[in-house]
């Protein structure tokens, strides 16, 4: 026994954390969310703007991080649209577009009541990475021209008045890398003092504290930021917790329902600790006598 | 007569309505008050800053114009006299004599030119950003109500003229710490090449290259070097591959086979190079083989699978990770470690170098890895430059020490100077504020210690009310207690 | 030589001085963003020098029968195929703006054969890539955690702190330690909004006379609600409190976050910082010339 624990194949580990994974996920076991500090900010940043405020948001991820980013990039637009804000999205990376694309899934479906070009609009994705954030500091109509779909921006009527993100109130970020939030706060919200908040990857979001509390308000990190965003979300605007929002393919809760794998994966990694150090302790001990 | 009667009195309301209904309906809003344009500093002299005070009233927005003046054409423009109309805040310049009498402002005719912008009414300030070095202006606002009513124009005293900065003073101080720091690498390389000795201490994960490259010669099996993901602009790829020249050059010594997988085009090209020109010097130019270094897919994930899928495959016997990573770090060094290679791990970020501690051999942290291609050549230049930036590490760890310290004594003490220093190595050494410390920053201390006063004595008295509110409760609250106590002894002896 | 050496190091000082003076002299500001576009566009040229790389090793393998040929078929197929269904925009419908231009589609339109090959292929492969690191992560914890030193049982225990107090495990393993909501129960169940509330606030450093609750400041509230303020401040400003509130996991794991975690990796980045600067210089100035194939 303590053979084969000692020279555990690692393939074992991998059953164990696929069912560790899939359990919760197949039971649709969840757990009570606790809203954090970081997410109430960020709410509360969306939810004091006047109604029909100006927001760029920005979705610098990808398929391999949809998973990790993609419920919190929709409960942002959702928020947004409850707000009636008006949403500028955008992106650096090729595969953002995409992701947008899902975000104006929703708002045509849940919020037939907004209308493109008035209520939100899509610049697209712009190759050039922080020298793209550099020239939306400068003129947007210079470096976009057209939105995604080529209409001149001159005819897009949400874009009257709009010359650079200067005339935003806020950048929403949701970043898995570079370019990504650090750039946006070095490039566009400490030059031109607009504010940001960002919605980021479990890794980066250490690498953005010291930029807390200015110009970034504040940040929701990983599956946890969004499944606390999502219940404060729920809680304000309780219609999001029908089962019409639930069940969508971009589900409302789809955070929190993540949480309970992300739960039991966290309990085997200490138990796997643990058993690691048990073995280390009984051969040192061996080794001893 | 009772018609007549009543007419003055229908009169007299259609006439209050008359004179009502332009006063609440039309009323043009008042102009903004104190409009002045400045010249913005540490610019091409291509912008101008503007700021006024708001109107009173509800603003829709304000209008704003601009007016280029040429020496002659308003002739004595820079001497215009001003009287200021108390009850508007109206700047009226008191304009030169025309043939018809004094030019009247239409005359300047602001506003007979389209606006040069209109900005919605919550905002007091703007930037016109196309202005000409060298040309002087005039700038007016108007404000602009809900019903579209302008006020009169509220018109700059003194003409403004953008000026062309060379230097950007508001980033003087940057430059001086560049160049300290610059300099004293530059020192320290000058130092070492004149033949003193540089001591620089063992770095166990550069030791084990040589080792680890060797090992895979003994086993018969190559070596693989990824050089991160991202492109020869990023200095951590360029830091790579001046490791990877090392690595190629043992490998070429003991003639071990050696792979690198490339996420770019151009770092392929690059590494290329690196390794035949250490081919070459290692003398074996022979053994170079230019298809060892390929491209695979600029996709990150497609370039971890075609990295992961060569390692189980070939099982190499070391595997070198040095560049910038993401995400695929943890993928690719537990791969290595599962088929049981050396592992030796280099990047500067930070996200990323626990999983690499975790799962490889040895890891290079940050300037550990900056530092490996002059540890690693044992070229006196490059080790001088190692010390170059140990000074930095110095000056980095006095500008905290110093920052924190007169932070504090400032808080402590509310002595206004010791605010100053600490502003001044905040907002001026480290930030943007230029080489001395401007009125704004020292107000901006003032009206901190007469703020921490005023917080001070009310958080005082706030505490002092709190108290005795807390005290008078405990006082209820044992009266309370007592008026049951008493009750009850009186039912318990109205019992017995 | 001079093709190779000295004009490649004269090329790299000029720029590399040309783009420092970019951040100083406001005349050269536009030249770093000319810069990185002349960059994308070089490496964007240089992408058909990867392509032909990918090819002629692909092909080569293929042609000689060498073991595994047959995948390198596949991705010969894979790379033309999405190559000439993504360039030429193959099956996308033209929009609105630019009506009879199929490519001037987005790129990625939905229902085009692009956007399949996208949301079939790309999304499940790349996010499968990403998932593996659950079970990667899994492995290398049961292999490094090893309370060998001191100094390892201390990033045991963080690990241990944080893990669990990333989820609910935490918040209800230490949930007998004194939180806000402690406060708030043992208030009547009609004061619990407004002390969570002003609690919140409380907690956010609001001191008591701040607080505000449905528009209302302090001196508006009623006797009572003031009562509750006054005590809901005077237990959380009890420093006995406080650290028993700071031991509750969900807490532990925030402040290792913003202290230790924060104070580490600021050093470390000062470190790279200078090493950036050190290893810059030297390319500039031509110290080093590794990168160059030169000795």
């Amino acid at each position: 026994m303590m053979n084969f624990l000692r020279n555990l194949d690692r393939r074992w580990i991998f059953l164990l954390m696929g069912v560790a994974v899939a359990l919760p996920l197949l039971l649709k076991a969840s757990f009570p969310e606790n809203p954090n500090p970081g997410a109430e900010i960020v709410f509360n940043t969306i939810e004091n703007l006047p109604n029909g405020s100006r927001i760029l948001l920005s979705y610098d991820y990808d398929p391999g991080s949809q998973g990790e980013l993609m419920p919190m990039a929709m409960a942002f637009a959702r928020h947004c649209a409850e707000k009636k804000h008006k949403m500028y999205f955008m992106c650096l990376w090729p595969l953002g577009e995409p992701m947008i694309q899902e975000a104006m899934n929703i708002l045509r479906s849940e919020f037939p009541e907004l209308k493109y070009g008035t209520d939100y609009m899509n610049f697209g994705y712009k190759p050039g990475n922080e020298a793209v954030i550099k020239n939306t500091v400068q003129d947007l109509h210079t470096l976009f021209g057209t939105d995604y779909n080529k209409t001149s921006l001159n005819q897009i009527p949400m874009m009257k008045g709009v010359k650079t993100i200067k005339n935003m109130k806020l950048i929403i970020n949701c970043s898995a890398g570079d370019p990504g939030t650090k750039q946006w706060i070095q490039y566009a919200a400490t030059p031109e003092s607009i504010p940001i908040v960002a919605g980021v990857t479990g890794v980066q979001a250490p690498q953005l504290v010291p930029y807390l509390p200015w110009p970034l308000l504040g940040q929701l990190a990983a599956i946890k930021g969004a499944a606390a965003y999502e219940q404060i979300l729920i809680e304000e605007y309780s219609q999001f917790e029908e089962p019409a929002y639930v069940d969508a393919a971009q589900s409302t809760t789809a955070a929190k329902q993540r949480m309970g794998p992300q739960f039991v994966a966290h309990l085997l990694m200490i138990g796997l600790i643990v058993l690691g150090n048990f073995i280390y302790f009984i051969d040192r001990r061996r080794g001893r006598a | 007569m009772t018609p007549i009667s009543h007419t003055p009195r229908y009169l007299a309301i259609l006439l209050a309505m008359f004179a009502v209904v332009p006063w609440s309906f039309a009323a043009p809003p008042a102009p903004p008050s104190n409009l002045v344009a400045e010249d913005a500093p540490d610019d091409v002299g291509d912008q101008v800053n503007l700021s006024w005070d708001a109107a009173p009233g509800e603003v829709a927005g304000y209008n704003i114009y601009r007016k280029v003046v040429v020496g002659d054409q308003i002739s004595g423009a820079s001497q215009l006299e001003s009287v200021g109309e108390e009850t508007t805040g109206v700047t009226e310049p008191v304009m030169p004599e025309g043939p018809d009498g004094p030019v009247r402002i239409e005359d300047l005719s602001f506003a007979d030119d389209e606006p040069i912008a209109s900005i919605s009414g919550g905002e007091t300030v703007y930037l016109d950003e196309n202005v000409e070095p060298g040309t002087s202006y005039m700038y007016a606002v108007q404000a602009v109500s809900k019903t579209l009513e302008v006020s009169p124009l509220a018109i700059t005293e003194v003409p403004v003229t953008p000026r062309w900065d060379w230097i950007n003073k508001s980033k003087l101080w940057f430059l001086f710490i560049m160049v300290t720091i610059s300099s004293v690498v530059i020192l320290f390389v000058l130092i070492a090449k004149s033949g003193r000795k540089v001591k620089v201490r063992k770095i166990a994960g550069l030791e084990a290259v040589n080792e680890a490259v060797g090992r895979a010669t003994e086993m018969g099996r190559s070596c693989l070097f990824v050089p991160g993901i991202l492109d020869i602009n990023d200095i951590q790829t360029v830091a790579g591959l001046t490791v990877l020249s090392n690595v190629a050059k043992t490998a070429a010594k003991y003639d071990a086979k050696l792979e690198v997988p490339t996420a770019r085009s151009l770092v392929m090209t690059a590494a290329r190079e690196t390794v035949q020109g250490s081919f070459l010097s290692a003398g074996r130019p022979d053994a170079y083989n230019e298809d060892d270094i390929y491209y695979l897919t600029d996709e990150q994930f497609g370039y971890t699978a075609g990295v992961q899928g060569k390692m189980v495959r070939d099982k190499p016997a070391a595997c070198f990770y040095m560049g910038a990573f993401y995400a695929e770090s943890l993928i690719l060094a537990e791969t290595g470690n599962s088929i049981g290679a050396i592992q030796v791990a280099g990047t500067a970020m930070p996200s990323q170098l626990p999983f690499f501690v975790a799962a490889c051999d040895y890891t290079l942290i940050g300037e550990e890895f900056f530092a490996a291609s002059a540890y690693l050549s044992g070229d006196p230049e490059q080790l001088g430059s190692l010390k170059g930036q140990d000074m930095g590490k110095l000056i980095a760890a006095i500008l905290i020490v110093l920052g924190c310290l007169f932070s504090t004594l400032f808080v402590v003490t509310q002595n206004q100077k010791l605010g100053e220093i600490a502003a001044y190595i905040s907002e001026n050494i480290l930030g943007e504020e230029g080489l001395a410390l401007n009125d704004k920053q020292v107000a901006g201390i003032k009206m901190e210690m007469v703020q921490y006063e005023k917080d001070q004595a009310f958080a005082q008295t706030m505490e002092q009310s709190k108290k005795t509110f807390l005290e008078s409760q405990k006082a209820k609250a044992e009266m309370i207690q007592s008026r049951d106590a008493n009750e009850q002894d009186a039912q318990g002896g109205e019992g017995k | 030589m001079i093709a190779k050496r000295t004009i490649p190091l004269l090329l790299a000082a000029i720029v590399g001085f040309l783009m420092l003076a970019t951040y100083f002299v406001p005349e050269t500001e536009s030249y770093g963003a000319t810069a990185m576009e002349m960059f994308i566009i070089i490496s964007a040229a240089a992408m058909i020098l990867g392509g032909g790389n990918l090819l002629k090793i692909n092909l080569a393998k293929m042609s000689q029968r060498r073991p595994g040929w047959g995948y390198a078929g596949i991705t010969l197929a894979a790379f033309i195929g999405t190559l000439i269904i993504g360039l030429f925009k193959i099956g996308a419908t033209p929009t609105a703006a630019v009506p009879g231009h199929s490519w001037a589609a987005p790129i990625v339109q939905e229902g085009a054969p692009f956007w399949w090959i996208y949301q079939y292929m790309i999304v499940p492969l790349t996010a499968t890539m990403f998932a593996m690191l659950a079970f990667y992560i899994a492995s290398a914890a049961f292999r490094a955690f090893r309370a060998k030193n001191p100094e390892a049982i201390l990033l045991l225990a963080t690990a241990f702190i944080v893990l669990l107090g990333q989820v609910y495990a935490g918040y209800w393993l230490t949930n007998f330690l004194p939180n806000l909501q402690h406060l708030v129960d043992i208030l009547p169940e009609s004061d619990h909004a407004f002390a969570m509330i002003v609690g919140t606030q409380l907690e956010g450093g609001a001191a008591w006379w701040q607080v505000n609750y449905d528009g209302l400041s302090f001196a508006q509230f009623t006797t009572l609600q003031q009562e509750i303020v006054i005590n809901m401040d005077a237990s959380l400003n009890d420093w006995f409190w406080q650290f028993l509130n700071g031991l509750r996991l969900e807490n532990l794991s925030d402040i290792i976050g913003e202290v230790p975690q924060k104070a580490g990796f600021r050093a470390i980045v000062i470190g790279i910082a200078l090493g950036v600067v050190s290893t810059s210089l030297k390319v500039i100035l031509g110290v080093d010339r590794s990168y160059l194939g030169s000795e």
